[in-house]
């Protein structure tokens, strides 16, 4: 029996980490949202390891917060331990990471899309889309309800025909043994979408009270407050440790001599794992010269002892991983409480999407996270937030919201997937953003905030408070160039700093000094008024990397005069001579939307541009003779 | 990309009696200004005008050349963009000279039929020719791809190669350090990355030495004559061009009054200097002949140092000696038809181990045994002759220089203490541009690398 279930303007499958900012960002924006999941105990459910952000990722929880989403606010309310990384490095690549209590994460978004208006949360599973023509109008779910909506987006993350593989056991479900969603994705293959099979994996959990953590070394969060969301203003003070200890050749030799039972090599495996989150038994054989790898013991919450085995994912057969274990110090008598295991699941080729994360087959659906081949939450949650924000804004005809490479890592993950498509799960790394002094931690919100107050998703009050600071930052600047230090005014201080000075200079000549820091400016020459450190932050940034800054505007400025140059959506590679067979080909496929991101295609070359450009203007010309 | 300025010498390449460099772009008048001094400034001067005035090199602040420069005004250029053109005298070397400097000053080399790419897609050019502009632009890049390819599958691509994967190498390393902070891997330090940015600096250098062969095999290897009056300066000069076809004669240097001829000995052009000079001083008073060989030598990277036989050593040779040490140089022993009266012993002192012939050039004897010792000072040098086809085009000794830059920026950044991910934008440069000689600068590889090198994971 089929009922009608209701109308929406935006239906989101899924509650993973995708799903809640596609749900939150399409509701908070006046869209009426209906979120389906297959299980409601299972909202933003951390199946893999409990932390939020890192390299890169934690940029992306910034830039989430900086446009309006809701993940750096829900960690900065439930971690037990923060740290700021890369410290000892430059600006660019100081990351911010949070150790979860994966079960206090779960319960307090779920509080948060209870408590949105326009937003709807309902149990259930859906198991194909209703399509009209080439648009969506609705979904189907098992119990046969069927809603109608405007726009739809799916975020079924591993779920999709996912299948567990540990030892030579392997069956149909979802992560943790949730239940799969397998209907949807043979409903996805009919509609013509090309599908890939992925797959990743997780280490066991054990149990804290059996570990002998003397034997480990102590990881401690930072001593000072920190926090992921530019409003968060209570900080968490009682922080728990993480632990590190090390394999050993005795594990690497219970390893090599179950290989055989291994299904990463016995062939019961066939999905693409990725690189960067191998399995133990992968590490192991591919470097073999290693003597030891870490081991990191994360806690899973406060109100458990399950603790997370960082370095050991594995689907080796359950005997194998007690073993394994127990060689390891500091766990000689560990008791395991959940067993590592492979996970293979269905996701879409993404070069079937515009950067708007709307699929070119199929208008106003959308897909985000695990389904589009990334792994990792913040991945998800980036483009969950995309999706949300762009559905919302196809339900009220608004231009969809495309962030460039120069003003986000989301922008850089949108368009690597869109525009290159990926042959294993996508982890974003600092390395894939060509202009990561300006992609920084410190600067999300200079960068995106202004995105973010004009789709309705950043309070006036918390935009007003933005552009204070950043009067605060030019002022500061300005002030310090016009600010000549003569010798005289300082000279122990720069005596003690070993940075002598000679003559009279500019405080921002000074401040370029590498051992030269604000704080030193500061003591010579204050500020009318006291400044808050993340202004000040800005401005030492901003004089003493200037160069380096200045220097990947320019690239930015030569990356955007191709980025205006529009190609459009329904161009005919095929008829244009010029281009090469292959360049036809990949450029009919992903059907880029500009210049600049055609350049981005893998295969096609300057010549192939060149052409492209001629084109336009020959298109042009034409349409002036007619 | 598009509208940035954009340079090429539009005349055929070869011996035309004058040649044009075309600058086209925004910048075109400034960047012709900064190497150019004439009455007045390029920016003053009227549109559509050609001014009489002089190529400077602005590093040293030589004059390069004798030059017309018309300037041209956009709308109504060619490419309806700002336009200059350097008209100067043919020939190959001051012509890539003054390529050379345009290049420096900012302007980046034009790919195959840009300029008129720019004049259609900036109106000029009407429909009807855009498929014949696409053809054109189609032809001329699978040809370059060609001459590209024959190039690179030699020794060039796996030196290059050689370069980037150590730079690539250093980035993954820099990488790991920055997305696996906790990684048990060794960090990066300062001094490693100034290590590593050295030895890729040195091999550029020995790339762009390369250049320098090839560049010799296309301009002539210069070569000067010195010795006291008498000795048979005139007499060496008179056979090496006339036992070799001179490949060119009597080009006048315009700025300077040297008069170079080129020979072709043995496979090594050469290009011999002050001709005129060698000619006229024969009676000439001593000291002056020593003044000007020294002026002489500075300009070239072959010495023929000629002596006589029949004469003791004078302090005139010796002095031209020390006026060339340090040069490429083959001591010439002439004479050898009259008494020998020269110490031999003080000959082969001072000589070190430059190679000495000895010669009657009056009797035709000893040319074979100089030629051959040129030849092999050419090729034997450690350098394979096919080595010397490596580095041949502009586009590709701009790129190895643009490398090369980003290099020394990255060893600058290392010297005043930036962090190591920020030195790592100018390496990660580098190693873009080293890839870009070779037609190979996919991104991916670099994640290739780093999970290839490194164990990495949770």
């Amino acid at each position: 029996m089929s009922y009608q279930g209701g109308e929406f303007d935006v239906i989101v499958i899924g509650a993973g980490h995708a799903g809640v900012e596609a749900g939150l960002a399409s509701a908070r924006m006046g869209a009426k949202t209906l979120m389906l999941t297959l299980n409601l105990d299972a909202i933003a459910y951390m199946p893999c390891n409990p932390s939020v952000g890192g390299p890169a990722k934690g940029i992306v929880v910034r830039e989430i917060d900086a446009l309006g989403g809701e993940m750096a606010k829900n960690i900065d309310k439930t971690h037990i331990q923060m740290r700021m990384l890369n410290t000892g490095k430059g600006p660019a690549v100081r990351a911010l990471r949070a150790q979860a209590d994966k079960f206090l994460y779960q319960h307090e978004m779920k509080k948060t899309i209870e408590e949105t208006e326009n937003l709807l949360l309902r149990q259930g599973m859906v198991e194909g889309l209703v399509v009209e023509g080439d648009t969506v109008t609705g979904v189907v779910t098992q119990t046969g309800t069927e809603y109608k909506a405007k726009a739809v987006i799916i975020t079924t993350g591993t779920y999709l025909r996912g299948k567990i593989i540990l030892g030579d056991l392997a069956y149909e479900s979802g992560p943790n043994n949730q239940q799969p969603s397998v209907n949807l994705s043979y409903n996805l293959k009919d509609l013509g979408f090309e599908m890939v099979r992925f797959k990743t994996g997780t280490p066991p959990r054990v149990n804290s009270q059996t570990i002998d953590y003397s034997k480990t070394e102590i990881q401690p969060g930072d001593d000072v407050p920190r926090a992921f969301s530019y409003e968060t203003t209570k900080y968490i003070t009682d922080q728990l440790p993480c632990w590190l200890t090390y394999t050993n050749d005795e594990t690497h030799e219970i390893i090599n001599s179950n290989l055989d039972r291994a299904p990463m090599y016995s062939g019961i495996i066939e999905g693409t794992g990725p690189r960067y989150c191998p399995s133990i038994e992968d590490k192991v054989v591919r470097f073999n010269d290693k003597p030891r790898h870490q081991i990191f013991l994360e806690p899973e919450g406060r109100n458990t002892q399950e603790v997370y085995v960082q370095g050991l994912s594995t689907s080796m057969p359950e005997d194998v991983q007690h073993r394994i274990l127990s060689t390891i110090p500091g766990l000689e008598n560990v008791r395991m409480m959940r067993a590592g295991y492979a996970i293979e699941y269905d996701s879409i080729v993404p070069t079937q999407l515009w950067p708007s994360l709307e699929t070119k087959k199929i208008s106003g659906l959308f897909t985000a996270g695990q389904i589009n081949g990334t792994s990792g939450y913040e991945e998800a949650a980036g483009q969950g937030l995309i999706a949300g924000i762009n559905a919302a804004r196809k339900v009220q005809n608004k231009e969809p919201v495309i962030l460039d490479r120069s003003e986000a890592y989301i922008g850089v993950l949108i368009d690597d997937l869109v525009t290159k498509g990926t042959n294993e799960p996508y982890r974003l790394l600092t390395s894939r953003a060509e202009y990561r002094l300006l992609l920084r931690h410190d600067n999300a919100d200079l960068r995106l905030t202004d995105i973010g107050y004009d789709i309705n998703l950043i309070s006036e009050e918390r935009y007003k408070k933005y552009l204070e600071k950043k009067e605060a930052i030019d002022t500061e600047i300005n002030r310090l160039k016009n600010t000549m230090i003569k010798p005289s005014e300082a000279k122990e201080l720069f005596e003690e700093i070993g940075s002598p000075l000679k003559e009279a200079a500019t405080a921002t000549l000074l401040l370029k000094r590498p051992e030269i820091k604000y704080e030193h400016i500061e003591k010579i020459a204050p500020p009318e008024t006291n400044l808050d450190s993340d202004v000040t932050e800005q401005v030492e940034i901003h004089v003493k990397y200037e160069g380096y800054i200045s220097k990947q505007l320019d690239q930015v400025q030569k990356m955007k005069k191709m980025e205006n140059k529009k190609l459009p959506e329904d161009l005919d590679y095929m008829a244009i001579n010029g281009l090469a067979m292959e360049a036809k080909q990949k450029l009919a496929e992903v059907r880029p939307l500009s210049v600049a991101q055609a350049s981005r295609v893998s295969g096609v070359n300057p010549a192939d541009v060149s052409v492209l450009l001629v084109y336009l203007e020959q298109g042009k010309l034409k349409k002036i003779n007619s | 990309m598009e509208m940035d300025t954009i340079a090429a010498i539009s005349t055929p390449m070869g011996e035309g009696a004058i040649a044009i460099i075309r600058v086209s772009g925004e910048d075109a008048i400034q960047i012709g200004d900064n190497i150019y001094k004439g009455k007045k400034k390029l920016t003053e001067v009227e549109s559509h005008t050609i001014n009489y005035g002089h190529i400077i090199d602005p590093m040293s602040g030589d004059i390069i050349e004798e030059v017309m420069v018309s300037v041209l005004l956009a709308p109504r250029t060619f490419t309806k963009e700002n336009m200059i053109e350097i008209n100067c005298h043919g020939g190959l070397v001051s012509v890539n000279k003054i390529l050379q400097l345009v290049l420096g000053q900012g302007a980046r080399l034009a790919e195959p039929g840009e300029f008129t790419k720019r004049a259609f897609l900036n109106g000029r050019i009407d429909l009807s020719q855009a498929e014949g502009v696409m053809d054109l632009i189609r032809a001329k890049t699978d040809k370059a791809m060609n001459v590209a390819m024959s190039q690179i599958e030699g020794k060039l691509s796996i030196r290059i190669q050689k370069l980037r994967q150590e730079l690539l190498e250093t980035v993954a390393h820099v990488e790991v350090n920055i997305d696996y902070p906790e990684y048990d891997a060794e960090e990066m330090t300062l001094g490693i990355l100034k290590e590593k940015a050295e030895i890729v600096n040195k091999g550029i250098d020995k790339l762009l030495a390369t250049a320098q062969q090839g560049k010799i095999l296309r301009e002539g290897l210069s070569t000067v004559i010195i010795g006291r009056p008498n000795v048979g300066k005139s007499s060496l000069l008179n056979s090496l061009v006339h036992d070799n076809k001179a490949i060119v004669t009597d080009i006048p240097g315009t700025t300077r009054d040297v008069i170079e001829e080129y020979v072709n000995v043995r496979g090594v052009p050469l290009r011999l200097l002050d001709t005129a000079g060698i000619r006229e001083t024969e009676d000439i008073v001593e000291k002056l002949g020593v003044e000007r060989s020294r002026k002489v030598v500075l300009d070239s990277e072959l010495v023929l140092l000629v002596l006589n036989n029949n004469e003791e050593l004078t302090s005139a040779d010796e002095e031209l000696f020390q006026i060339s040490d340090g040069r490429d140089r083959i001591i010439i022993i002439n004479k050898t038809d009259l008494p020998q009266k020269i110490n031999l012993n003080l000959v082969k002192e001072l000589a070190i181990d430059q190679p000495i012939v000895t010669t009657s050039l009056l009797k035709d004897e000893g040319v074979d045994e100089l030629e051959e010792a040129i030849k092999q000072l050419f090729f034997g040098g450690g350098l394979e002759s096919e080595d010397l086809t490596y580095v041949s085009n502009s586009r590709h000794i701009s790129l190895l220089n643009q490398a090369k830059t980003a290099v020394n920026d990255a060893l600058g950044a290392i010297e005043v203490g930036m962090p190591v991910d920020v030195i790592q934008i100018d390496i990660t440069k580098a190693w873009e541009l080293l890839g870009e000689v070779i037609g190979d600068s996919v991104h991916e590889s670099l994640i290739d690398q780093l999970f290839s090198q490194f164990c990495l994971g949770k």
